[in-house]
């Protein structure tokens, strides 16, 4: 027993899904990350609490909003179709847009409190010793929260992988597009195939189990931004 | 008071100049009396070069000063230039890192992340070469860190972290160097520890130098110039000497009156462990601490004469314990504040001198400005 040709095949779309989805949110989330720890402006908690939707929203709710959105008669479906790169639902690129909006969250909240960990005096610092502002980011705040950066990418490249309820709202289960192994796993079980299933299910336990593990077992080390995914809680 | 007024300087002056006229208003720090706002407003034109004394009671502004001078704060308008290089005006604004300034944190702020020595190469790195007057071996060796530069700061103590700090913001090759309490966060062991490096400092880097510091003995060790603030203005300005023997001037709860006087060791009794300090004015007898014979090559001796230990007669008398007799002219007489003593400002050459004695002696000595006697010192201490 082992795994089958298609448990390969969901597997490895499920590893590029999720490195695609975390490299966006690394993009995206450091600004949004940096502006929500620095900002003092009255939209910081409206923005924070957007950004911390997906921890309590089923993620059916999410599926669905996306899936009339990203529609032909959706608002992003209508841009997309007429730039030429037709609909997204039930393609891969639909599902990279689902996971960025579902994993958010678990990149922008530990990038935000590390920054907010950080504090001024580092960049104050660099300033008067003449670091310019992109080169205080990379020589000051990169290497001070690299531990930051490290919780927010293992964290938003696990939870895509443990994501199930968008993707079947707007991936749907087509093999090598958007079948992912939650969906293959789920397959499995409809099927009545239970031992396939233990084999992706248990590799899944196993997967986030060590993720888990590192990133609480490094907490608490120097450094490494305190999180809390569970209750979406800033703490430093 | 002394407030200058920096609209009509000539272009050379601002060449060797530091003038800062600003007005800036803030949120007070403390964060509880939020609309009590703060207002720093100061005219300062400050000499470019040597060190400058900002001093004050905590919450009088000084550290807002520096911030707004390193442009790590926003002031409402203003004017900055250092030394003929415009930082602030209507037209300009450059950002700190634009600034050629160094500066100096209360707290050790290094780079957690990078030992000692790459603090200081990060310093290098970025710093304008040309017209570099410092290189790292000396600032190394002048700050005497050689043996820690490999260490991370978490394994440096508090007073070896503020000495690569200061080594650092020296290696940037600024125009001025602002320092904000220095030794503020180190008990006296460490400060003690480090005012001689920054007396070394002083002595062979020429930079004019701004350090704030609310602890007399560090304004009477270091500085030559004095600014002081009180509750965001400028109370007084001028050199320390000066400040320091003004009766009218207070200092601070705790801060007895007297004078300051600089002059040079010019001979050593070795029999009875006193030298000779000559100023311009007349000659002191001082207790040879051993600081001196350690100290030896150090051409000039501040020392403190307080008022409480200067006595005055109308003649020379040869009998007595006092060793100290000084000829001497009564400048004026001031009030202090208790209805039995009065403060009499003496001039000794260009030195200045203040003996407080009670008013009855005033009466009964009928002692007048322009009158010629006789001071006669009890103590004298040797600030460095």
């Amino acid at each position: 027993m082992g795994f089958t040709e298609a448990d390969i095949v969901a597997i490895a779309l499920t590893l590029r899904l999720a490195l695609t989805t975390t490299g966006i949110l690394l993009v995206l989330g450091t600004p949004l990350a940096w502006w929500l720890a620095h900002s003092n402006s009255r939209w910081r908690g409206a923005v924070g609490a957007l950004v911390a939707l997906p921890l309590v929203l089923p993620p059916t709710v999410l599926g669905f909003y996306l899936l009339i959105a990203l529609s032909p008669n959706g608002p992003i479906g209508q841009i997309t179709t007429a730039l030429g790169l037709g609909t997204l639902p039930f393609t891969f690129w639909g599902l990279v847009i689902g996971s960025v909006l579902y994993s958010m969250p678990f990149v922008v909240q530990p990038l935000q409190n590390s920054f907010m960990a950080l504090g001024a005096r580092p960049l104050e610092m660099a300033a008067t010793l003449r670091a310019g502002p992109w080169d205080r980011f990379v020589s000051v705040v990169i290497p001070q929260c690299r531990h930051g950066f490290i919780t927010a990418s293992v964290l938003g490249f696990a939870h895509t992988v443990g994501e199930f309820g968008v993707v079947l709202m707007i991936g749907g289960n087509i093999p090598g597009q958007t079948r992912v192994v939650s969906v293959q796993i789920y397959d499995h079980v409809e099927s009545l195939n239970y031992d396939q299933a233990h084999w992706l299910a248990g590799s899944l336990v196993l997967f986030s189990f060590l993720v888990l593990f590192w990133v609480y077992g490094n907490q608490g080390k120097s450094g490494l931004a305190r999180i809390n995914p569970g209750l979406g809680s800033v703490s430093r | 008071m002394t407030v200058s007024a920096t609209s009509a300087h000539s272009p050379a002056e601002l060449e060797e100049k530091i003038l800062a006229s600003l007005e800036a208003r803030m949120a007070h720090q403390s964060g509880i009396t939020a609309d009590a706002a703060f207002r720093l407003a100061v005219d300062l034109a400050l000499p470019g070069k040597g060190i400058t004394a900002i001093f004050g009671a905590s919450g009088s502004g000084k550290t807002t000063l520096l911030r707004c001078l390193a442009g790590l704060q926003s002031i409402d308008s203003g004017r900055v230039v250092v030394n003929g290089e415009t930082w602030h005006d209507e037209e300009t604004f450059l950002p700190t890192h634009q600034r050629g300034l160094g500066f100096v944190f209360q707290e050790a702020s290094l780079f957690e992340h990078l030992t000692a020595g790459d603090n200081l190469n990060y310093a290098i790195k970025r710093a304008p070469q040309a017209g570099a007057t410092v290189n790292k071996e000396q600032i190394v060796e002048l700050m005497g860190i050689t043996t820690l530069l490999g260490r991370l700061p978490a394994q440096l103590s508090g007073g070896e972290r503020q000495r690569v700090a200061i080594a650092r913001a020296l290696l940037t090759n600024p125009r001025l160097l602002l320092m904000d309490e220095p030794l503020a966060a180190l008990d006296h062991k460490r400060r003690q520890e480090i005012l001689p490096y920054l007396e070394r400092l002083h002595q062979e880097v020429s930079l004019p130098i701004l350090y704030v510091t609310h602890s007399l003995e560090e304004v009477t060790r270091l500085a030559d110039h004095l600014v002081l603030l009180d509750e965001g203005l400028v109370v007084a300005q001028g050199e320390v000497g000066d400040l320091l023997s003004r009766p009218d001037l207070n200092l601070g709860s705790g801060v007895e009156t007297g004078s300051m006087l600089t002059g040079e060791i010019v001979q050593r009794d070795e029999r009875w462990h006193l030298v000779k300090v000559r100023f311009d004015g007349g000659e002191l007898w001082v207790r040879d601490h051993d600081h001196f014979y350690q100290q030896a090559a150090v051409p000039t001796v501040r020392v403190r004469v307080l008022a409480r230990d200067v006595s005055l007669s109308l003649t020379e008398e040869d009998h007595s314990s006092i060793l100290n007799r000084l000829p001497a002219q009564v400048a004026g007489i001031a009030d202090d504040g208790d209805p039995a003593m009065a403060t009499v400002q003496l001039q000794l050459g260009s030195s200045r001198l203040l003996a407080r004695v009670s008013r009855r002696s005033i009466d009964e000595l009928s002692i007048r400005p322009g009158q010629k006697l006789w001071a006669q010192i009890k103590s004298v201490a040797v600030l460095r």
